[in-house]
């Protein structure tokens, strides 16, 4: 549990750290450190260099702008949970945000960080994804913005360029029903099949640990948007997925999990 | 008793070090000069070590030195206790690598981070063998042999009951397969050792290490690395959790001892939260149990034949399927005729050891799980059904079929009891509800009973009350606490009997220095054995101080008491009584000693029972269990403080819903550990937790003056079968009879989907029918881990 070594330095902006990454080859962003410091600690990653973006004030907001909330991207999942902005306008963001890890972690952790790392099987992300929202990136070539759709290409892997750094995710509200169904053994775990559920106009589906990145339910989404029942929508949901098999759930397992949830999760979108 | 403070809910006198984080433990004590150990680990289950070149590693800037098996003139040994007589070990792994995890070399280095820079420098070459993975393939007469002496790798073996054909002629047979899964010890606090080979002045070598049991590594460092007893002083610290795990020696201890003598240096290691996950582990066996009962629910017979998994190097909890699950194969229940067959097993997995119970709660898993299965045959009441077979309260002391003499008993209280608390019969109604009203989470309610046997080992102890010359008492005593509350507790014989306030008696142990010798902490021993030598050595100092009293005053002793204020005199003359203090002068003059050292030495083992009813929901949809309430009547004898009995209370039935629920260590098809993080490794939280209703009823053992039997593992034993059931209860009107450990939200709703189609049975392994005898190590019930 001890990483390999590297060098340390703390960016006071985003300029500057933009500024670093540009000059580094193998330097990595240091947030919350939720999910780059247990790689490292196992050796899985060694960057060469972390440059610690964690205390620059200027990317931790929460603003109500009209059609959308803009969250900066160094928001800890605590001031998500507990933001009376996105209680009123996107509380499926806050509900979310209240069921990642454990409370240290959500202390720590930051929207942005979860976000840019792009795991599959984390909360945020597909919540993102449901939720339509859109990622503000600045990097050398100045700011550009990229659709939640767009966002997620792979494992680990997003649409971010090299020296690019996710600064903030606009978040569409929710004017319509929303639900977020994370099935886990243990409270603080990640989710085995976790569903996001948002029903603003058109329905908009994603799943957790269905897969190596986020993904849409789109044979559901697709049903729903056509006048489909709930349940016939629902049996639709891994349509097209091939679900990673591990410890806790088979392929087999994940599929009949997601059916369940996005049964449930429509259910309750649909009734709030 | 008047003012007696035994039986009351004193609070812990050891907590707030331990809840402000003040306590130390071995890793955060000073250790000054000492370098930083670390274990290259093999990477397969079974290869011979082609070859070592750790010559990378040692230029390493930091690095003092790179030892390999070679390096090290230790004879292979047994780190507790042998299983099997030629399976020993030795301190590195010499030639061939028998699991993934198995130490091959030692770095030591200035710093942990060095140490484990130089890790990744040493190049190891595998030649690899088939690895032998699963218990029941090892011993098929297919399986590559792991060890040359050890034919179709059959490490042990047990016979034993009382007949030969125990189903004979029975109305109803019911049987089932079922896995006790391998689990983890997972303590707070891992391993940790630190050295100091010149130890502090003229005490020779000192050792501060993690254990249950520091005076059995005094014993074992000295004659494994062949130093003297007297010249070896082990202190053990606070203790972040044994439950088994810290019981004997383990290869890093002898490797960071023996390197530091070697080198004449001091040294230090703690292992990584992965190492201890994947070095040694405990549970894992395979049972294969039919029980005959008649149409109206007697139990007729008993045919169990097990299969135990040692790992590797025969590690000793492998045995304890021929020892502690063998002994207590009868429990609670009146069975006329058992057969109990064991075949333990070697694997190329982490060698197996004692976790929480070591033994029997295997036993009493297996026993719930068939008497579950012939009460729903019959279609019966559990409790119904139990009541009807369980041994009778007027039988005790009772002897079983299987050995065992229980000491004393009354079952049928225990279950009453847990019937009540729980309102049983409502609980049956709401389930019953749910079903009618087609809810999709159903109810599940599991009853176990259990009695176990704690104390089974060597029962003698060492126990020592010395009054120090300010009036206040000195406990000496050979048990190694580390959580269970023994200073409170022996604290509160010793106040009890001198009538000397808590504040002012100190507690030692775990210090090979100041106390001569021990037996440590394991098998549910500690108060028992302790306290009673404890107790014992307080009686003696008050008898000393009567006579002592009784002389200074001219009175006769039968006159002398002492009053609640804590002084000593003649009854119903006020002005003639001696503080302890004033005491300590008498005695000085006298030339008599106010103290006494001595050992409580133990006719038997002791036998704690009790009932315990856990209470699920089930998701039909998803299979996910919730549990929602757990009541546990633990009988523990005479309880002498109520609060720490609750505590233990609580963890067992924690630790029981986690190895129902939760906790399995996986391998993969070449013995890799899928497994090694508490990421994986799935330890249930607070957040998991329901309810505990826990109580006790009082049933005195007659073989120790406190009349106290074990609580340590009790309720690890009796709550694990009663969530099992509770799951399968919960499926009962489906078909479902059997769901193995854990019972994942993915094996419930196989079971649901599967419905009366689920398999129970499948035929034992073919070795059972060679076996015909006992060949098994020393016994392991006769050891207390």
């Amino acid at each position: 549990m001890f990483p390999s070594s590297f060098d340390y330095v703390r960016a006071s902006s985003v300029a500057e750290a933009i500024s670093i990454l540009a000059n580094e080859e193998d330097a990595k962003l240091l947030a919350g450190g939720h999910s780059l410091l247990p790689l490292m600690k196992l050796r899985l990653a060694s960057p060469s260099k972390l440059v610690d973006i964690g205390r620059i004030s200027e990317l931790s907001y929460i603003e109500d702008r009209g059609e959308y909330v803009a969250v900066g991207a160094l928001t800890r999942h605590r001031d998500l949970e507990v933001s009376a902005v996105l209680g009123s306008s996107v509380p499926m963001l806050s509900h979310v945000a209240s069921l990642v890890g454990d409370p240290s972690v959500r202390h720590r952790g930051t929207i942005g960080g979860s976000v840019a790392h792009g795991d599959g099987a984390s909360d945020l992300p597909a919540a993102v994804l449901a939720l339509d929202a859109t990622m503000v990136a600045q990097g050398p070539n100045g700011t550009r913005e990229i659709p939640a759709s767009e966002f997620f290409l792979g494992f680990l892997e997003t649409a971010l360029e090299e020296g690019e750094i996710l600064t903030e995710i606009k978040v569409p509200k929710i004017h319509g029903g929303w639900s977020y169904q994370k099935f886990n053994r243990r409270a603080q775990d990640w989710a085995i099949v976790g569903v996001a559920a948002v029903r603003n106009g058109s329905t908009k589906v994603s799943l957790v640990n269905m897969g190596s990145m986020p993904l849409r339910a789109l044979a559901t989404e697709a049903a729903m948007n056509s006048g489909a029942s709930i349940s016939d929508a629902a049996a639709l949901a891994a349509e097209g997925i091939d679900p990673p098999a591990d410890l806790n759930a088979s392929a087999d397992y994940r599929r009949h999990l997601a059916s369940v949830l996005v049964k449930r999760a429509l259910e309750e979108a649909s009734s709030s | 008793m008047n003012g007696s403070i035994l039986g009351t809910r004193v609070i812990r006198l050891e907590d707030p070090e331990l809840l402000k984080g003040r306590a130390t433990y071995v890793d955060n004590l000073e250790h000054p000069g000492a370098l930083y150990c670390y274990f290259v680990r093999s990477t397969v289950a079974a290869a011979k070590i082609a070859s070592l070149d750790v010559a990378r590693a040692k230029e390493l800037p930091g690095v003092r030195a790179v030892l390999v098996a070679s390096d090290y003139d230790i004879e292979p040994f047994v780190p507790f206790f042998p299983l099997n007589e030629h399976l020993k070990r030795p301190v590195l792994a010499s030639g061939v690598v028998k699991f993934v995890g198995d130490p091959i070399a030692m770095i030591i280095a200035a710093d942990r981070s060095t140490a484990v820079d130089a890790s990744e420098l040493v190049e190891v070459e595998y030649e690899p063998l088939d690895a032998v993975v699963d218990m029941e393939d090892a011993l098929s007469i297919n399986a590559r042999q792991i060890d040359p002496e050890v034919a179709r790798n059959l490490v042990a073996s047990v016979v034993g009951g009382n007949s030969d054909n125990p189903l004979n002629g029975a109305e109803v047979v019911v049987r089932g397969r079922f896995e006790n899964q391998r689990m983890s010890v997972a303590p707070m606090e891992p391993n940790s050792i630190a050295v100091n080979p010149d130890g502090d002045g003229d005490e020779g070598i000192t050792v501060w290490v993690s254990t249950q049991m520091p005076h059995v590594i005094q014993t074992k460092l000295s004659s494994i690395l062949s130093i003297p007893k007297g010249s070896l002083r082990v202190i053990t610290p606070n203790v972040g959790g044994g439950f088994g795990g810290k019981a004997g020696v383990i290869q890093e201890h002898v490797a960071v001892v023996g390197a530091s003598l070697m080198l004449g240096i001091p040294l230090r290691w703690m292992e990584e939260r992965g190492e201890n996950l994947i070095s040694m582990q405990g549970r894992g066996q395979v049972q294969y149990v039919e029980m005959a009962i008649s149409r109206d629910g007697l139990i007729l017979g008993l045919d169990a034949r097990m299969v135990g998994d040692a790992g590797a190097y025969g590690g000793f909890g492998g045995g304890l399927v021929a020892g502690s699950t063998r002994s207590m194969a009868q429990g609670v229940y009146s069975i006329p005729k058992i057969r109990y067959k064991a075949a333990v097993a070697s694997t190329n997995t982490p060698p197996i050891g004692a976790l929480r119970g070591a033994g029997r709660p295997e036993a009493t898993a297996f026993l719930e799980r068939i008497v579950d299965m012939a009460a729903a045959e019959i279609s019966m009441d559990p409790i119904e059904f139990r009541r009807k077979n369980l041994i009778s309260s007027t039988s005790f002391p009772y002897q079983s079929v299987m050995g065992p003499l229980y000491d004393s008993g009354n079952f049928v209280k225990a279950l009453d009891a847990v019937a009540e608390v729980s309102k049983y019969q409502d609980l049956r109604r709401e389930q019953l509800r749910r079903r009618q009203a087609g809810e999709t989470v159903v109810l599940g309610i599991g009853v176990s009973c259990y009695v176990e046997v704690t104390a089974g080992g060597g029962a003698s102890e060492y126990g020592a009350v010395d009054i120090t010359p300010d009036g206040g008492a000195e406990i000496r005593v050979g048990t190694s606490g580390h959580g269970q509350g023994h200073p409170t507790t022996f604290s509160m014989l010793v106040a009890d009997t001198l009538k000397i306030p808590l504040e002012k008696i100190k507690f030692i142990q775990s210090d090979t220095k100041e106390v001569p010798r021990g037996g440590g902490t394991g098998g549910s021993r500690s108060l028992q054995l302790g306290g009673s030598a404890v107790n014992a050595a307080a009686l003696q100092v008050l008898d000393v101080a009567k006579n002592l009293a009784a002389s200074h005053f001219e009175a006769s002793v039968d006159d002398i008491i002492v009053s609640q204020e804590g002084t000593i005199g003649v009854a119903g003359s006020p002005s003639h009584f001696l503080s302890w203090t004033d005491l300590m002068d008498v005695a000085k003059q006298a030339g008599v000693e106010l103290a006494y050292r001595g050992d409580f030495n133990q006719a038997g083992a002791t036998f704690p029972f009790g009932a315990h009813v856990s209470v699920v929901e089930v998701d039909l949809e998803t299979g996910l269990v919730r549990p929602i309430s757990h009541f546990a009547v633990d009988d523990c004898g005479r309880v002498l403080n109520p609060l720490v009995v609750e505590g233990q209370q609580h963890g067992g039935i924690a630790q029981g819903i986690g190895q129902a629920l939760y906790e399995k260590v996986y391998f993969d098809a070449y013995g890799n550990p899928l497994n090694s993080s508490f990421a994986e490794y799935l330890v249930p939280s607070a957040a998991e937790m329901p309810n505990f209703v826990a109580s006790n009823t009082e049933t005195p053992s007659p073989l120790n003056p406190l009349g106290a039997k074990g609580i340590g593992e009790s309720a690890t034993v009796g709550s694990t079968p009663a969530v099992q059931n509770a799951v399968v209860d919960a499926l009962s009107h489906l078909g479902v009879r059997h769901i193995d450990m854990p019972m994942t939200p993915e094996r419930v709703w196989q079971a649901i989907s599967q419905g009366s189609n689920g398999p129970l049975w499948s035929e034992p392994p073919s070795i059972f029918s060679e076996i015909k005898k006992s060949d098994s190590g020393s016994a392991p019930e006769e050891v207390d881990i």
